[in-house]
């Protein structure tokens, strides 16, 4: 579903910037550019004559933060690549310097310049970002991928400049005494929670954007891998299956394995054999199954991190799987491995021809050795039941260290 | 006689399923999609219902949620996988028990017996689930009766998965075969209605509540 929603996305983005022209991306622009291309660029973008934009810079230069914007601007605005740079026309340079002198020494000799301007800043910064919000392709693309309804988004818009302006109202009309700072305090909260009105649903679709490109991109992601992953086991076996046809034995060791393999990618959380008893549990259960080609059904409950007894308690397990698969003649193996409380408790089952247990040989290293005697010297203990025609089941107990 | 419908999406495995079915088994019906599995189980009016977990058009949960109280049948999920949240999403659906699609023809007819009969299946697995979701946590349980199995349903939980029938759970456990049944026809209650943590949060995330 949403891939459809995506595409759709792409979709509408393709036709709006078919039917309206789009905006120029905000980029500086070497050609006809007087100092670095900002203004030049900045014009463009808005669609406004240089000039218009010019002469703001040269009101911000004067009040002496502008020099901070333009850096900035200079800083962070790329560079247009394509156009070569021209020559500056140094004659308009040279008119906005003078401006941006002139006005520069007045604000110096009058002192009271930088607070004239300051509203003319907010507005700007108001009207560009209310400007923003209107550019056609964005806000289409915006509004797809947020759930914030266009007009709500306009009333909104309207309130927060709405806020702006009678906070400027009060401010300039309160800033003849300057010592009233209370009311001016107040003036500019209300200014603040205006502009915050209107640049918060900007944000937030602003940030809605950047987490619509970032979970596609992670999908992608997914799909290659899955698509790597089928490749490099499925299809592998898949082949290896068609080869060995002839061999039934080895066909369903081959699909027995494949499937674990694939089951443990797709459901089991992703833990670590060296690290947790379950895990490890399940790693020998695979083992043995592919070694000795008989299945095996293997539930665990509960988990808990490996130590060295329950490393020599996995050992005797494995050990006892073996066993059963090599001698049992038994379709299947059961195995049950539990983590109850301190009890670890490991069951391996089989229905095949079972023994007798007091036959057998002292020399048979496999029963009494590696399980009986490895549980022993850890401190747990094996019961083996069985019986000639009964099956065998093996049970393993330690506590955990 | 039981009267059976098969649904699942591949009409392989269903051709694979009628052949492997003893003769106590009817096969009433066939569909492949959510749509025909829920026509067919009005019409055909089977006894039990083999579902798979996986369907074109909703999964298995589906059919269970739109027939849900419409129909006599008794559902049996069949699933490849082994994930929790699939086979507790279909069981608290309303299913009478679980098993994998690896089960052999003899076990799978006599799990359909078993379900036409009232009582529940679990494979190995489920009961290892079960026995994961019921352990002891240290969440106190909102209703004792539902939120906790007895220590008598969890020693026949256990048997079941290390793969004991339920013949060889009753000689184990010196109590008769429906003995066993109870008990797990019980688990099975407490699994569809408990609202343990575990059992609610994979509910949840599966938007079956």
């Amino acid at each position: 579903m949403s891939f459809g929603v995506i595409a759709c996305q792409g979709e509408t983005v393709r036709s709006a910037v078919a039917t309206e022209e789009a905006p120029a991306r905000l980029e500086r622009r070497p050609d006809g550019r007087l100092l670095a291309g900002v203004c030049r660029g900045l014009a463009d973008h808005l669609g406004v004559e240089p000039a218009v934009v010019r002469l703001a810079f040269v009101l911000l230069f004067a009040a002496g933060w502008g020099w901070l914007a333009y850096g900035a601007l200079w800083l962070l605005v790329p560079r247009r690549p394509e156009e070569a740079p021209t020559r500056r026309n140094w004659g308009h340079a040279a008119v906005y310097a003078v401006l941006t002198i002139g006005l520069s020494v007045v604000t110096g000799v009058s002192g009271g310049f930088g607070w004239a301007v300051f509203p003319v800043v907010v507005v700007g910064i108001g009207a560009t970002i209310l400007w923003q919000q209107a550019d056609p392709v964005q806000r289409q693309r915006w509004v797809r991928s947020s759930a914030l309804p266009l007009r709500r988004m306009w009333l909104r818009s309207l309130l927060g400049a709405l806020l702006v302006v009678t906070g400027i109202g009060v401010f300039v009309a309160l800033n003849v005494k300057a010592d009233q700072a209370r009311e001016v305090l107040i003036a500019t909260a209300v200014v603040l929670t205006g502009l915050a009105v209107i640049l918060t649903p900007w944000l937030v679709r602003l940030w809605q954007d950047l987490d619509t490109e970032r979970r596609e991109r992670i999908r992608n992601q997914e799909r290659a891998e899955l698509a790597a992953h089928v490749h490099d086991s499925v299809l592998h076996t898949l082949t290896l299956i068609q080869r060995n046809a002839h061999d039934v034995r080895e066909v369903q060791r081959l699909a027995r394995s494949q499937e674990r393999e694939l089951r443990t990618w797709l459901y089991a959380p992703r833990a670590d054999p060296d690290q947790t008893f379950a895990a490890a549990v399940q790693k020998i259960v695979g083992e043995v199954e592919d070694a000795h080609g008989v299945p095996i059904d293997v539930v665990c409950v509960g988990d808990t991190p490996l130590d060295e007894r329950l490393g020599a308690t996995l050992q005797a397990a494995r050990e006892a799987m073996v066993n059963a698969a090599k001698y049992a003649e038994s379709p299947t193996l059961s195995v049950y491995a539990e983590v109850e409380g301190d009890e670890v408790t490991i069951f391996v089952r089989d229905r095949g021809k079972g023994f007798d247990l007091d036959g057998i040989p002292d020399d048979r290293l496999g029963v009494r050795g590696s399980i009986i005697g490895r549980m022993e010297r850890n401190g747990g203990k094996a019961v083996i039941r069985t019986a000639p025609g009964e099956g065998t089941e093996v049970r393993l107990e330690i506590k955990k260290s | 006689m039981t009267r059976v419908v098969l649904v699942d999406d591949h009409q392989m495995f269903r051709t694979g399923v009628k052949a492997e079915l003893g003769p106590t088994i009817e096969v009433v019906g066939e569909a492949g999609d959510v749509d025909s599995a829920v026509q067919v189980i009005q019409s055909a009016k089977p006894e039990v219902v083999l579902l798979d977990v996986h369907l074109p058009g909703g999964g298995g949960i589906e059919v269970l949620r739109r027939l849900h109280g419409s129909v006599e049948a008794r559902f049996l999920a069949l699933s490849v996988s082994d994930a929790a949240e699939d086979v507790i999403g279909v069981v608290r659906g309303g299913a009478r028990g679980y098993v994998t699609k690896t089960i052999s023809g003899p076990e799978l007819t006599d799990a359909i017996g078993r379900v036409a009969g009232g009582d529940a299946v679990f494979s190995p697995r489920l009961a290892g689930f079960v026995l994961d979701a019921f352990s002891a946590t240290d969440a106190p349980a909102i209703d004792p009766e539902l939120d906790q199995i007895t220590q008598r349903e969890r020693e026949v939980l256990r048997l079941i998965a290390r793969g004991y029938a339920y013949k060889e759970i009753a000689k184990e456990l010196f109590i008769s075969v429906k003995t066993v049944e109870t008990h797990v026809s019980s688990v099975l209650r407490k699994l569809q209605l408990s609202n343990r943590h575990e059992l609610s949060r994979w509910a949840a995330a599966r938007r079956l509540v």
